[in-house]
């Protein structure tokens, strides 16, 4: 028996262990959670930019120009091809969860999940769409 | 076929050391026994000193949940033969305190669950004479899954925000609010969001999702908690347009 433990009978000594600061890598469904957490923050990024693009063309031509040639370096390509993978990571993972939290109910039955993501993916694909023919028409 | 199989056992004996220590068993392999059944073995045969707990052998009573090859079970429900070839680690659950061996103190969770207010509140009782209060098969059906939950904790042995926020009340004391806002009989759903929408409520949850995965009775405690966040969001957005109608 060591010396440093007491144990009195009423009062039971718990023990409490401490949550390791790397809990996220003990498990893959933990890592691929942070990793989800994460993309917030090129989900921000993004927005960021197409701010300052706003702001940009309201500045004027010239302005806009320029922050047009900016975006064309190196660094803002290699930046803008990581955050596309993780908004994508953010939005497949996004839409895959919405069924948990959105339930419908139709003439009493709960809507099955694959329909929610679906839809989902519908509106996804629909906007893009919308999108890229906005800006390939010209 | 292996005629043994080893179980690396958690041992914490406070009056004895000062932190857990592995004790690893010797059981004999029988394809229709499950973990609990060799910790009874080893209980009844090998070491009598060894503290778990454990009731009903049948997936009801949410005794025995442990961790079982770092995942938590209920060990009535997880067989020998799902790990062979072995050994098979026991632990007790994560995140909860413990108290001897396999035993955790369960009261910070059974003081959340009381928190929530998990029964049917009625602003004002019918008269008998009115008989009982009727629910349709579909009303029913709107909460039934929620109300599935043993009490096994396992979902919050695997909720890292638990452990990380020991304020939050966590996934299954949520799912039961919840089971109970479905209710039609219910009129305490205002009650319960007020509780929940405090610091440690509903907003803790960062939707991680293991609480539904290791549910053994497929209750979804993570659905619960984001369709309580959708209520709750939609009913904040309620009030902010219509102030004098949302209370």
């Amino acid at each position: 028996m060591s010396s440093d433990v007491h144990y009195t009978l009423h009062h039971p000594k718990w023990y409490r262990r401490r949550v390791s600061v790397w809990w996220w890598l003990q498990k893959r469904s933990y890592a691929q959670f942070v990793l989800r957490e994460l993309t917030s923050v090129f989900v921000a990024f993004f927005a960021v930019v197409s701010l300052w693009q706003l702001h940009a063309l309201g500045e004027g031509p010239e302005a806009y120009a320029h922050f047009m040639a900016r975006l064309k370096s190196p660094l803002f390509l290699a930046l803008h091809g990581v955050t596309f993978l993780f908004v994508l990571f953010h939005s497949i993972t996004w839409f895959n969860l919405a069924p948990t939290a959105i339930v419908v109910r139709l003439r009493g039955k709960r809507v099955p999940d694959f329909v929610i993501a679906g839809m989902n993916y519908l509106v996804w694909l629909v906007a893009s769409a919308a999108v890229a023919w906005l800006l390939l028409r010209g | 076929m292996a005629e043994t199989i080893t179980l690396s056992v958690a041992r914490y004996r406070p009056e004895e050391e000062a932190e857990p220590t592995v004790q690893t068993y010797e059981v004999p392999y029988r394809k229709d026994w499950v973990v609990l059944d060799a910790l009874n073995y080893i209980k009844d045969q090998l070491d009598g000193s060894l503290s778990f707990r454990w009731s009903c052998r049948m997936g009801v009573c949410g005794s025995c949940g442990m961790t079982v090859n770092g995942e938590p079970k209920l060990t009535c429900a997880v067989f020998l033969s799902d790990y062979l070839p072995g050994p098979i680690r026991v632990e007790p659950l994560q995140y909860f305190p413990i108290v001897r061996d396999l035993v955790v103190d369960i009261s910070d969770f059974l003081e959340k669950l009381q928190k929530v207010k998990p029964w049917i509140i009625l602003k004002e009782e019918k008269p008998l004479s009115e008989g009982e209060y009727r629910q349709t098969p579909d009303q029913l059906d709107t909460y039934k899954q929620f109300s599935m939950c043993i009490n096994c904790m396992l979902c919050y042995a695997a909720c890292p925000i638990y452990g990380l926020e020991p304020g939050f009340v966590g996934p299954a004391a949520i799912a039961l609010a919840q089971r109970y806002n479905l209710d039609s009989r219910d009129m305490g759903a205002q009650e319960r969001l007020d509780i929940l929408s405090q610091k440690g409520g509903i907003w803790d949850c960062t939707f991680v999702g293991e609480c539904t995965k290791v549910c053994p009775e497929n209750v979804d405690p993570a659905g619960a908690i984001q369709q309580y966040k959708l209520a709750g969001a939609a009913h904040w957005f309620k009030s902010l347009l219509l102030p004098w109608g949302a209370k």
